[in-house]
């Protein structure tokens, strides 16, 4: 599917198992034997945080993880920076193994390749809102000058709207200005890699929203491997290019978010998805028909173009207002790329257990 | 049947065979080390004669002023001010002025002392489970056995004077000290040292630079508790030869003269309100600058 490219993966996880409690690789054994989570905690007291993770995120994207709180989210975050060690398995960062690291090396990967924002900020409140932003920078020692410390945070916090807010200090602002700030100082490290735990969890639905569209300009600009974890689909669908799924630990899908809506590989991802506006979610292009397909009858008199990165909400407003005689696709440059059938725009808005099959084979035919 | 009513102890020789057991072991380790002891102790003992001597021979004004400016610049608060520098006036018109400074002089070196003694202890403690399950106990004996007890091996060891008389004082006053800075240090959000972690933090700089600095109001109350022990041990210090308000309280309970123990009661109340208000408002004002 999308998301398996010519690209090498940014950071690869192979076999990751975490185990808490006195003997974890004695439970592991256990574990790999075929005890449950549940019956590990029953009978054990060990409780198994993650099991054989296998995961790959590309590089410059989204990578969402989303599961039920318990289900292992936190925990294998905290792994990519190892501020977890892993019981059993491989983190590959950008090829290299992160478990071999020494303790100057993973400083070091602190330091300049990895940042993380976190769901309660986590600033220092004995730092001005400028420390904070120059904490990660700081930490490096002597390598940067005192005035480029001071023009990087002044960027930084222009960039999140919080201009001329340098000398406050973290209790002075709301939630949502905290969270600009801890964005900032992830940034302002130009790590390439940003971890996100339940970053927007702790903010009102309207700021929510805002920090949503702030973070995905400022990716649309820096291009960084964001892994972000949420309890929330409408957030995950919104932000993320890949949704992976974890359940007591394990991972059970991995896709975009059409892979998710349309093909759930069970219940407990259904139950995730049932409530989902689809024709939000959803892409134009998921449901055209390819141009080599185009229907003979095509009343071509009061046409109207779309671009197919464009929701099917979207869509169908654009419909009802300009009632057109038929429907295109195009792609970012206006060239034509596809066809809507108003049989099938009208089955997304009505759509029953039916109409799931040929969303699939629709689906199957634009892939 | 006599074992129940009459407690089974040991014989009156037996007791007395271990009493003296332990008195000569530790009269033998006093003659040995004794001396050599003392020689230890000589640095401190010759700063402690040197700031006694500094604050009595400084002019009383510029003593007062002093005093105004450090209570000005920790409180902000001009009534604390006011306060300190009247009762200063008044212990000094009623004569008790030379011992004050003696009184001062001690706490000041006790305290430091308890500072610098206390604050890695109290570090170490925060840092390791095993270190305050180790320390936490002797911490409790040190703070209810009656300081009447520990003197003895002190002045067995030392004799009489000021170095045993600080020493008494700084075991009295230090528990609070490595006490509140464990609590202070280990109270530090988990969240905010994560996000030190995650930055790239090394141990060193995660103590200096987050887990001491949000401990700080902890610590300051530490300190606070510290000084006012340390005032509270000061006749108990003079009975060993510790010069200051203590001894005219003392000779005052010996000669039944009211006034005098009176009078020096109240100075030394009046010292330990002043360190108390000046202290506690600074690390007030410690806490305002990080929480709301
Ligand atoms: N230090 C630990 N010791 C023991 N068990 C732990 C520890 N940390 C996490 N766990 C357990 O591991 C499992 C996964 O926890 P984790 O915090 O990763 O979940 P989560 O998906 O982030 O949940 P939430 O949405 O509530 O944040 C849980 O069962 C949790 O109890
Ligand atoms: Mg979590």
């Amino acid at each position: 599917m999308s998301n398996i490219t010519d690209t090498p993966p940014k950071l690869v996880v192979e076999g990751l198992y975490k185990i808490f409690g006195k003997h974890p690789q004695q439970a592991l054994q256990w574990v790999k034997e075929g005890m449950n989570k549940q019956e590990l905690l029953d009978q054990k007291h060990h409780v198994l945080g993650l099991q054989d993770i296998n995961l790959s995120i590309q590089p410059r994207s989204i990578e969402v993880i989303m599961g039920l709180s318990g289900s292992g989210k936190s925990t294998l975050i905290r792994h990519f920076n190892r501020l977890l060690e892993p019981t059993a398995g491989k983190i590959l960062l950008d090829g290299e193994d992160i478990l071999t690291f020494n303790q100057r090396q993973l400083r070091e990967m602190r330091l300049h390749k990895i940042a993380m924002v976190f769901q309660k900020f986590a600033l220092m409140p004995h730092l001005t809102i400028a420390e904070n932003v120059q904490y990660g920078l700081k930490l490096r020692g002597s390598s940067l000058k005192e005035a480029d410390l001071q023009e990087r945070c002044t960027y930084w916090l222009e960039r999140v709207g919080l201009k001329g807010m340098e000398q406050h200090y973290p209790r002075q602002l709301s939630g949502g200005m905290q969270q600009r700030v801890g964005l900032a100082r992830a940034l302002a490290t130009d790590a390439d890699i940003l971890l996100m735990d339940e970053a927007f969890s702790a903010l009102d639905p309207l700021i929510r929203t805002d920090m949503q569209d702030m973070l995905l300009s400022l990716q649309q600009e820096l291009n960084k491997t964001i892994i972000f974890i949420t309890h929330d689909l409408d957030e995950a669908l919104r932000i993320g290019d890949s949704i992976a799924i974890l359940r007591d630990g394990a991972l059970i899908q991995q896709g975009n978010a059409q892979d998710i809506l349309l093909n759930p590989v069970d219940a407990y991802v259904r139950r995730f998805v049932a409530d989902v506006n689809r024709t939000r979610v959803l892409k134009v292009k998921t449901i055209m028909q390819g141009m080599n397909a185009l229907p003979t009858d095509i009343d071509d008199s009061r046409p109207m173009t779309v671009k197919g990165s464009r929701s099917v909400e979207y869509l169908l407003n654009k419909t009802i207002l300009q009632n057109p005689s038929a429907i295109w696709v195009v792609n970012n440059k206006g060239e034509r790329i596809g066809y809507i059938d108003r049989a099938i725009l009208a089955n997304t808005i009505g759509r029953d257990e039916e109409a799931d099959q040929d969303w699939e084979g629709l689906w199957a035919a634009s892939a | 049947m006599d074992w129940l009513t009459e407690f089974p102890a040991l014989s009156y020789d037996a007791l007395r065979e271990i009493n003296k057991a332990v008195d000569t072991t530790f009269r033998d380790f006093s003659r040995e080390y004794g001396s050599s002891i003392e020689q230890f102790f000589d640095p401190l003992l010759q700063f402690l004669v040197w700031l006694e001597q500094l604050l009595i021979t400084t002019p009383w004004p510029i003593i007062i002023g002093l005093v105004a400016l450090v209570s000005w610049f920790a409180s902000r608060n001009y009534k604390i001010v006011l306060g300190a520098t009247i009762s200063l006036l008044l212990i000094g018109i009623f004569g008790m002025w030379e011992n004050t400074m003696s009184t001062l002089s001690i706490i000041t070196v006790c305290t430091l002392l308890s500072i610098l003694l206390g604050l890695p202890i109290g570090i170490l403690m925060a840092h390791s489970n095993r270190a305050q399950s180790f320390i936490t106990p002797i911490l409790d004996v040190m703070q209810t056995m009656p300081s009447f007890v520990y003197l003895i091996p002190v002045v067995m060891l030392l004799g009489i004077g000021k170095v045993p008389g600080v020493i008494a004082v700084v075991i009295y006053a230090i528990p609070p000290m490595i006490r509140l800075t464990n609590l202070g240090i280990r109270h530090v959000d988990k969240a905010v040292l994560e996000a030190a972690e995650a930055f790239g933090s090394t141990y060193w700089q995660k103590l200096r630079q987050v887990q001491l600095p949000l401990a700080l109001p902890s610590i300051f109350a530490g300190i606070n508790q510290t000084i006012m022990m340390s005032l509270s041990m000061v006749v108990i210090a003079s009975m060993i030869g510790v010069k200051g308000l203590g001894q005219p309280v003392l000779k005052a309970i010996t000669n039944q003269y009211f006034a005098m123990g009176l009078f020096n009661g109240l100075a030394i109340v009046a010292l330990a309100i002043i360190f108390d208000r000046v202290s506690q408002s600074y690390g007030k004002r410690l806490q305002g600058q990080h929480n709301a």
